[in-house]
Formats: structure tokens, C-alpha cells, sequence
């Protein structure tokens, strides 16, 4: 394994207790534990961040980005699935 | 940041040939301000363009790493020198993650370090210019990393999601890059005669070099146009260069230097600093590799390289090691 073949990882980061991992960018390295110590390097050099997740990029599959009409559009008619649409009086309160 | 695989593979890969419906639609996101990601269409010539942009900054962060390396043993303090430190490595990070944001388009990193090594890349002039004093630290740190925020800035708002967010993210980080400068300047400025005319001699050298940054001319750019559509540039050479003389110019006076530049006055009527013509002769030398360091730069990145191979191995071996152990394991 060359260098030039090390696999790309995708970093996620949890910025501080109680919110999500949020991906945050990549990173070439040989196995996981050095991407995370990698990671520590190039992502987390300010505290922005108590916990790492990798993910070998070739491990995540995505959806295809032409497949979008089909995929969410549909949602865009259901209005009814939000508390704006329904009509409830002004006086009534905790709704 | 990258999105890599997220992105160059599987997806809808780079276009054959502009189909011409897409291409139409393409333009109106973009001039609607929407964004493009990785594995979105995206016209050929759109790709090719951000690919080479994004490779040349991120060589740029990496080889500017050179001229300020040259001296991290010889600052004057503890302190000084903990900065130095802590800054050159975040250049390091902005160099991995512009790399990154390329590789979402479908090049690999190696691909772009092999074009830098064999000097078949661009990265920017400004580093092609010697550290001969330490107050030349501290004018790289105001000037420099000024003018890169500058740049950097009006970037935040590119159409390319990916380099979008790597810009987002060292605009945060360099903001200490130029505090630092300025302060460093400043203890000189304000020190001993011989330490104020190191200041001023170094403001002297480093002043020029920092308007070139902005690139040629508006006059000169033939491939302005197209990128500003694309919103792959947001603002013009000119417009960016003229923001940072405005900026910068209270600046050097506060410290009491003078710019080396007789024609450079307050222009009343405009509401902006007029200032004198660049040395073009001297801008497309130095772009053109003869520069007083283009050649030494080259080599120490070529250097590096080569001394840093068995890092690179004995980080192979040991994660081959790892896993046949862990193999094993699971084995028993
Ligand atoms: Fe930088
Ligand atoms: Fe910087």
C-alpha cells in the first residue's frame, strides 16, 4: 500500500455533549486509529470538538443526486404534515 | 473538506460532452445563488477551472509554509515562536483541506502533489520571495495573510459548495495569522531605531509583492467573465486589491511606517486610496518561475517529500501489522 493509496475517510465531529456528530470533512490514512488521530490533527485544533467518528468513504453509499425530483418532491404536497396547516382558534392556547 | 467519495466516484462523473439543456439549467441555479455539490452535473470547462483554482490555493497554503519555517528556530521568543508554530501548522490544515475539496471533483491528492513536485503547478508568487529578517515574518503574518483574508473572504460565497466550506472554515482560522503579524510588526515599530528601520525595511519588500497577490489586472484576466457568472470569483482583481490597500493603509500608519509608494494618496472623491501601477514586468517574472526562490521552494517541497517517504511506510506497516493482529485475534 502506497501512500498515494491510503483510503479517504470521512470525519465527523461532535462539536460538544448533546448535539450530533456533524461530517466535517476528509482525510487520507492508512488505518482508522491514524485517521482519528489525523483527525484530532486537522480538525480539532481549537476545541472544536469532544468526540470523532471516521467512516471509510468507500463504505458510505449515497443517494443520486438526479434521483432528487423523484425522491423529495412528493413531500412538497403534503403540507398537511405541518402544524401551519391547520386552522385552530387564537384563544385557545398550548396547541 | 471534502465530500470526497460522498462525491468523485458513483456519481454522475465528469460529463462527456455539455449537454446543452443541463448547461442551461446549471447557469440558472447558479446565478440564483444555488449552491453545487460534488456529485451534481456541472459543465466540463466549470470542473476543469475549480480544479485547477482550488489546486493552486491549496499548494499555495502548503508552500507558504516554507518562508516561515525558515524561522521557527530563530524566533526571539518562546512566545513568538509558539505562534509561529501553531501557525504554520494551521497552514498545514488549510492546505489538506483544499486538497480535499479538489479531490471532490475527481482528482487525487497524489496527482496534485506529482504536478506541484515536477513543477508543472502554479502556486502563488508571494512565496516566492525570501525571509530575510524576522520583521519579514511579521509582514507576512499583516500583509500576506491580509491579503489572503481579503481573497479568502469574498470566496466564502463561491458556487462550489465544498470549497465554499474549506473557505468558511480557514477564514476563521486565519484572522489570528494577521492579528499575530501585526503585533510582531508592531514591537518593532515601536522598538529600538534599529528594530523600526528593520520594520520599515521589510514593509518595503513585502508591500508590492502583497498588492500582486490579487493577480493581474482587471484589464489582463480573460477568464474573469466566465467565472464570475459561475460564481466561481465574486469579486474582480481590482476591486479585491483596492479593499486591501483601503484597509491596510491606516494600518502601516499607526505603526508609523511608511508604504513605499510616492503615488499612493486618499482620493477624496472616489472614497478610496489611489495608488501607483504594479510592476507587471516583475509579477509575470516572478509567475513565470524567476523569482529570487521559485527554484529553492521547489526543491525543499521535493525534499520534504522524499526525506518524509519512510514516515509514510512505517505508517503502512504498522496499520498492516495491526490489522493481521486483530485478524488473528478474531481467529481464536
Ligand atoms: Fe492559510
Ligand atoms: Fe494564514
Amino acid at each position: 500500500m502506497a501512500s498515494s493509496d491510503w483510503p479517504l475517510w470521512e470525519v465527523f465531529v461532535r462539536s460538544r455533549a448533546g448535539l450530533n456528530h456533524k461530517h466535517c470533512g476528509s482525510l487520507h490514512a492508512p488505518d482508522a486509529e491514524m485517521a482519528i488521530q489525523n483527525a484530532r490533527d486537522v480538525y480539532t485544533r481549537r476545541g472544536e470538538g469532544v468526540s470523532i467518528w471516521v467512516v471509510k468513504s468507500s463504505e458510505i453509499t449515497a443517494a443520486d443526486p438526479d434521483d432528487k425530483d423523484q425522491l423529495y418532491d412528493p413531500a412538497d404536497t403534503k403540507v398537511y404534515r405541518h402544524p401551519t396547516f391547520y386552522t385552530v382558534p387564537d384563544e385557545v392556547d398550548h396547541l | 473538506m471534502s465530500d470526497a467519495t460522498l462525491d468523485s466516484k458513483g456519481g454522475a462523473g465528469p460529463a462527456v460532452a455539455d449537454d446543452p439543456k443541463r448547461r442551461a439549467a446549471f447557469d440558472a441555479r447558479v446565478a440564483a445563488e444555488g449552491k453545487v455539490e460534488p456529485r451534481d452535473w456541472m459543465p466540463e470547462q466549470y470542473r476543469k477551472t475549480l480544479i485547477r483554482q482550488i489546486s493552486q490555493h491549496a499548494h499555495s497554503e502548503y508552500v507558504g509554509m516554507l518562508p516561515e519555517g525558515n524561522w521557527v528556530t530563530r524566533a526571539p521568543t518562546l512566545r513568538r515562536k509558539a505562534v509561529l508554530l501553531a501557525k504554520i501548522q494551521d497552514e498545514a490544515g488549510h492546505a489538506l483541506y483544499l486538497y480535499g475539496a479538489a479531490e471532490t471533483m475527481g482528482v487525487s491528492r497524489a496527482e496534485m502533489l506529482d504536478a506541484l513536485h515536477e513543477g508543472k503547478a502554479k502556486y502563488s508568487s508571494i512565496f516566492n520571495y525570501p525571509t530575510l529578517t524576522w520583521a519579514d515574518v511579521a509582514a507576512i503574518g499583516w500583509l500576506v495573510d491580509g491579503a489572503a483574508i481579503v481573497n479568502q473572504v469574498a470566496l466564502q460565497r463561491c458556487s462550489y459548495g465544498p470549497y465554499a466550506r474549506a473557505m468558511v472554515r480557514i477564514c476563521k482560522e486565519e484572522s489570528f495569522h494577521q492579528r499575530q503579524g501585526y503585533e510582531a510588526m508592531m514591537a518593532l515599530a515601536q522598538g529600538s531605531p534599529d528594530q523600526k528601520k528593520m520594520a520599515q525595511d521589510s514593509l518595503n519588500r513585502w508591500w508590492w509583492p502583497s498588492l500582486m497577490m490579487f493577480g493581474p489586472s482587471d484589464r489582463d484576466s480573460p477568464h474573469s467573465a466566465q467565472n464570475m457568472a459561475w460564481k466561481i470569483k465574486r469579486e474582480s482583481n481590482d476591486d479585491l486589491r483596492q479593499r486591501f490597500v483601503d484597509m491596510t493603509v491606516p494600518q502601516a500608519d499607526y505603526l508609523g511606517l511608511t508604504m513605499p509608494d510616492p503615488d499612493l494618496k486618499w482620493n477624496e472623491e472616489r472614497g478610496h486610496y489611489d495608488f501607483g501601477e504594479i510592476d507587471w514586468d516583475e509579477f509575470w517574472r516572478v509567475v513565470k518561475g524567476n523569482g529570487v526562490c521559485n527554484r529553492e521552494r521547489l526543491q525543499a517541497r521535493r525534499d520534504a517529500h522524499d526525506k518524509g517517504a519512510w514516515v509514510r511506510e512505517a505508517a503502512v506497516a504498522h496499520a498492516e501489522k495491526r490489522a493481521a493482529r486483530s485478524l488473528a485475534q478474531a481467529a481464536e
